[in-house]
């Protein structure tokens, strides 16, 4: 046997399989009909053998004939052979070559009945389907009725994949044989409500198909059609179902109801998924919109309320609300009437309050909603109401004003059960009377309202704010009292307080009961000094004292830097590694706790202020107070209420305090008493202020009066450490080079300075867009101008990069520190264009217009602008020159400085990895130019060698051996640039290739440039 | 649906898949006639037309053509997406099918075509779903076919050692 197979498979490699056969057909174009011949006579041969695996090739072959029109009947029998293979990929096959070849006078069909039952009940859900499958385009009658059972059963398979096959197919059952209808139409209907949503469709499609037929039979299922059609997201479905009612109607006149019902549901449906993309041409169907909210089926009203909420605009909001409350009256059952209020607050508030002109009309529709009975929703309302008042202060006066009406008639409200939701309303009503007491035209007759028995009948949290807020109101009505000559007033009212805050002090409830306690003794102090003739209001009042006002999330950045704060500054000098721990007196080690190394230090930090900017943002989310970052929104809360103060920054950096240096602040207080005593400033802004003096010390050092503070310190840290370590060393040094400096400044204040630097400076590319490029050498020339108001010297950094999505664009940042003592203004920093590399500037600017940059500069700090230049060619290096103008503040003086951006061809070149192989296939291809340089003494380690050349001209090492190594990198517009570099002794040979030779005699100028400077 | 047919705009009949039984003859007749009518369309007719007492809803993807055939009360658009279902199934499992695909693995192309419509009917509304049932099947498939042909390469080596 084993032999057979092994000799059936050597005969079949000689085969010809269906791709072998396909693409002969199409290399015979011209002979197709013999060479099929041919295929044909073979496939007869293959047919005859043992070997099952021969035999389905040859059927699969069959299979393509026949699509092309050859006959292929005489090989019937063989189908069914394959058909019963034990294995599935035969079976596949021969199930495939039946569902194509057999029709319904196949007479072989008749043998397949037993080998299909068997199938139907193989444990391999796959043999199953392709039965399932195959049957269904070659089912007879005789098939079908020997079979119905079967398949009924498999309509119950614990396989979805199965069941749904089985309902499908029980179509064409019934079709070949009506009466298997009747005794499995109870489990097909079943499936209409089966979990799978397959199933379920498969049995939507099959009853459909039948009540097209037959639709008498049906009509009770409408029902059931109905929920699944309100419940059913599957548009395939829906379609089906609504077809289905399209066949239905014409029995049941009932029903075109329904029908329209189910396109008008549709509809919606579909116009809120337009709205999302072309909101205008929805806007312009409002009415239809608005009509349907008249709906008796509370589905579509619902979809419209959807719809609505998504069409509103500035001009249209006040008549849909107004719209939408007549509905709010009309409106029978609680849920829907709910969905309703929810859905106006939702409509009227959303992006915060963007479409909302008129504030007052707002606070009414808010009264207007508590006249709902049984909302579940009260807290809803009563936290807009918060937020309304708070935030816009212009309407105060008039929310105030609704409010008191709404506490005078507060037994409407609380007439209900305890459970009434809506009496939450008053927890924000009672607020704010109490708070913007000063707004109430009869404060007198709210404290009465506040303070009634009923009161207590009211959930503790908002008895808890009756009785705070019924404070407030006493300390304003105390307050108008005490002008009047009458005293006895001001004592009555007192009286009122005492003999009703009892009531409270009774409270189960802690919170009132802690309140109204406190509150009564208070009021009760109070009266013992009004029968002295004492005048207490405004002691009273400053009990209150003090304005609750919004802040915008932003709010703190638009905050000016106060002046001598540098954020970017140390405010401990970062700790040398020479130093250990041990070392440290406990003073010092207390106050410079951070004792990583510098980039682990700060990599800490980001991560910790990245959590805490987290944690802020999450509490602005959930503080009424802050006002949501929403740009469009901040801009329509501030054009309402127009004079927002803005917390005093000492205030809001309360939020960024970090424990570190609240415990420094701690150590440093005794140090610093005299000067407090001086100064008497407040802590925390001693605090920034030290910390920017500290953050001085590092980097520029001292260098005017009212920087008093660092210098003290430099001499206690100086005194604290006695161990000469590298650390203090490098410090001394920069002292002493500052002093010169200072000096230096003091004697030549006209002088013109120039300053050369270099610098490296790494960028993380944020994303895959941009590749970041450092620039390795960077100059800048900045003579100042003479001018007799020359304090601020400055100095800028910059470091290009190539923007590798664009290889003509070419990013630079500049670094703009401010060294000198005034505040500058109105920068503006223009690039003389030349024919290869421009400035990109705004449209409709002209070519010689500068670009502002968008921030100031005070005394000692320093900011980023990045600026984008288009560059055509990139082989060759460039210089631009440019000016930066500014105001001094101080002066008012225009100053100018000039510099030039040296445009290298390093800059050009981005860090790309590349492997040992592809390199070897580069430097083969031939199309590359090569060059060499040889470098003369040059005596540093050959890997920092490699190292240099790997940060300063941006190449990776592909390979390296001994004293030999290759390296390689890529140019913006793609230039390969590969190196080898080899040394012996102190001599450095370099061989370059490239395609462009310009470019590579250019990078190899400044890598020579490099190593002559070191 | 009646039947399926996918056919080259040189009027090459790909695929073809009937839903109701009739003879060879027939069927011949029927594709042949279908073929010419739908070629002589202009690019800018419309997707549908009347054909005996039937609808047929057409869409060209390249260069092959999808045809359907559906009774006149049957949707002409949800046959449409049907026909684009069908384009995207086969254009997942392949990975940007091309009318090649189609031709050398005409037997793949089937039975997504089986997993995806039944009799007629469309059986599973999920892309997802249809791919993963086709992915099963394959992988039952290739157990066997792997054995068979790692015997197959091992003969080879040994009775054939020239190239292949």
């Amino acid at each position: 046997m084993a032999l057979k197979i092994v000799k059936g498979s050597i005969d079949r490699m000689f085969d010809k399989n269906l791709q072998d056969l396909v693409r002969g057909i199409r290399n015979h174009k011209e002979d197709e009909a013999k060479y099929i011949s041919t295929c044909i006579d073979e496939i007869k041969q293959e047919l005859k053998q043992d070997n099952i695996a021969v035999k389905a090739n040859a059927v699969c072959k069959l299979t393509y004939l026949q699509m092309l029109g050859y006959d292929v009947s005489w090989a019937a029998f063989n189908i069914v052979e394959v058909m019963s293979s034990s294995k599935f990929t035969y079976k596949r096959i021969g199930y495939l070559a039946a569902s194509q070849c057999f029709h319904e006078s196949t007479d072989v069909i008749m043998l397949t009945t037993n080998q299909i039952r068997k199938d139907l009940s193989s444990p391999n859900q796959y043999d199953t389907g392709v039965a399932l499958t195959g049957l269904s385009c070659f089912v007879t009658p005789d098939l079908a009725r020997d079979l119905a059972n079967d398949i009924m059963t498999l309509m119950s398979h614990t396989k979805p994949y199965i069941r749904k096959k089985a309902v499908l197919i029980m179509y064409k059952v019934f079709l070949k044989y009506p009466e298997s209808l009747r005794p499995a139409f109870p489990r097909l209907k079943e499936k209409l409500e089966d979990p799978d949503p397959g199933v379920q469709s498969a049995a939507v499609n099959v009853i459909c198909e039948l009540a097209r037929r037959n639709p008498k039979n049906y009509l009770s299922l409408a029902p059931l059609f109905f929920k699944l059609m309100t419940s059913s997201t599957n548009n395939w479905v829906l379609i089906k179902i609504i077809k289905l009612f399209g066949a239905l109607t014409p029995l049941e006149p009932r029903l075109v109801y329904s029908c329209v019902h189910v396109v008008k549901y549709l509809g919606l449906l579909a116009m809120s998924k337009i709205l999302k993309t072309h909101p205008k041409s929805v806007q312009s169907h409002k009415d239809l919109i608005l009509q349907c909210l008249d709906d008796k089926d509370e589905s579509i009203r619902l979809r419209a309320l959807d719809l609505l909420y998504g069409m509103v605009s500035k001009k249209n909001l006040m008549e849909i609300v107004k719209k939408l409350m007549l509905h709010v009256d009309k409106a029978e059952g609680t849920t829907y009437r709910d969905e309703l209020l929810t859905k106006i607050i939702d409509i009227c508030s959303q992006s915060n309050y963007q479409y909302i002109t008129n504030f007052e009309w707002y606070i009414s529709i808010l009264v207007e909603l508590t006249r709902l009975e049984g909302t579940r929703h009260g807290h809803l309302i009563a936290s807009q109401m918060l937020d309304v008042a708070i935030r816009v202060k212009a309407i105060r006066a008039f929310a105030v004003a609704q409010m008191a009406t709404l506490l005078d008639n507060a037994h409407l409200l609380t007439g209900n059960m305890q459970r009434n939701g809506i009496c939450e309303v008053l927890y924000a009503a009672a607020w704010i009377c109490g708070e913007f007491s000063e707004h109430l035209e009869n404060p007198m007759q709210t404290l009465e309202a506040m303070l009634r028995p009923k009161v207590a009948t009211l959930p503790g949290h908002i008895q808890a704010v009756y009785v705070q807020n019924a404070a407030k109101l006493f300390a304003t009505v105390l307050k108008s009292q005490e002008g009047n000559t009458d005293s006895t007033a001001a004592q009555e009212t007192s009286q009122l307080m005492i003999d009703r805050l009892p009531l409270f002090v009774q409270s189960a409830n802690l919170e009132v009961q802690e309140r109204a306690s406190c509150i009564l003794q208070l009021v009760k102090y109070i009266q013992k000094l009004q029968q002295k003739d004492v005048e207490i209001a405004e002691e009273v009042n400053a009990l209150f004292a003090g304005e609750l006002n919004p802040v915008a999330p932003k709010a703190q950045k638009k905050v000016p830097v106060p002046e001598g704060l540098d954020l970017d500054a140390w405010i401990n000098e970062p700790p040398s590694e020479s130093e250990s721990e041990d070392e440290q007196p406990k003073a010092i080690f207390a106050k410079e706790e951070p004792k990583h190394s510098r980039p682990r230090h700060t990599e800490v930090d980001e991560k910790e202020l990245a959590r805490r900017r987290e944690a802020r943002k999450q509490e602005q989310a959930n503080n009424p107070f802050y006002i949501k970052a929403s740009p469009s929104s901040q801009k329509a809360v501030y054009y309402k209420s127009h004079k927002h103060k803005i917390f005093p920054p000492c205030v809001l950096s309360f939020f960024t305090g970090l424990p570190m240096s609240d415990q420094y602040v701690k150590l440093e207080e005794e140090r610093r008493q005299k000067e407090r005593a001086e100064k008497k400033k407040k802590e925390k802004k001693k605090r920034k202020e030290k910390r920017s003096g500290r953050g001085k010390k590092h980097d520029s050092g001292p260098e005017s009066e009212e920087d008093i503070t660092p210098a003290h310190q430099v001499d206690i840290v100086t005194e604290e450490m006695p161990e000469v370590n590298s650390l203090d060393i490098l410090y001394f040094k920069k002292s002493s080079k500052h002093k010169k400096k200072k000096q230096k400044k003091e004697k030549e204040e006209k002088e013109k300075k120039k300053k050369k630097k270099h610098h490296h400076h790494h960028h993380h590319s944020d994303g895959g867009g941009e590749e970041s490029v450092q620039n390795g050498t960077v100059e800048e020339e900045e003579p100042l101008p003479v001018s007799v108001y020359q304090s601020s010297a400055r100095h800028s950094v910059y470091d290009i990069q190539g923007n590798l999505q664009d290889g003509s664009q070419v990013v630079v940042s500049v670094i703009f520190e401010n060294k000198g003592d005034s505040f500058l203004k109105s920068m503006e920093f223009n690039v003389l264009d030349s024919l290869n590399s421009k400035l990109q500037r705004p449209d409709g600017s002209g070519p010689h217009d500068g670009l502002t940059v968008p921030f100031q500069l005070p005394p000692g700090v320093s900011n980023e602008a990045r600026f984008v230049f288009t560059v055509q060619s990139i082989i060759m290096p460039q210089k631009l020159k440019g000016t930066l103008t500014f105001i001094v503040k101080d002066s008012s003086t225009h100053e100018k400085l000039d510099f030039k951006l040296h445009f290298t061809c390093t800059s050009y070149l981005i860090t790309t990895p590349c492997y040992s192989d592809a390199f070897a296939k580069l430097l083969e291809s031939g199309d590359l130019k090569g060059s060499s340089v040889r470098l003369e003494g040059v005596n540093m380690p050959f890997h920092h060698l490699l190292a240099r050349i790997c940060f300063h001209h941006h190449f990776s090492v592909v390979e390296r051996i001994d004293s030999c190594a290759s390296m390689y990198s890529r140019s913006i517009q793609g230039h390969h640039v590969c190196l080898l570099v080899k040394t012996s002794g102190q001599t450095v040979s370099i061989d370059a290739k490239c395609d462009e030779p310009t470019l590579l005699g250019n990078v190899l100028d400044e890598i020579k440039q490099t190593f002559s400077q070191c | 649906m009646q039947f399926m047919l996918l056919f080259s705009r040189q009027g090459k009949l790909r695929l073809q898949k009937w839903y109701v039984p009739l003879s060879d003859k027939e069927r011949k007749k029927i594709s042949r006639d279908l073929v010419q009518t739908i070629l002589a369309r202009k690019p800018k007719m419309c997707s549908f037309l009347e054909w005996r007492d039937l609808k047929i809803v057409y869409k060209r993807y390249a260069s092959l053509y999808f045809c359907c055939a559906v009774e006149d009360q049957d949707n002409e658009l949800i046959t449409l997406e049907i026909i684009h279902r069908y384009v995207e199934l086969l254009d997942k499992y392949f990975g940007s099918v091309c009318e090649l695909d189609i031709i050398f693995n005409f037997e793949k192309a089937y039975f997504i075509l089986d997993e995806f419509l039944l009799g007629g009917e469309a059986q599973e509304t999920s892309k997802k779903n249809v791919l993963k049932a086709i992915e099963q099947a394959d992988l039952l498939q290739e157990v066997h076919t792997h054995i068979f042909s790692t015997t197959l390469i091992f003969l080879k080596k040994k009775y054939n050692p020239g190239p292949l």
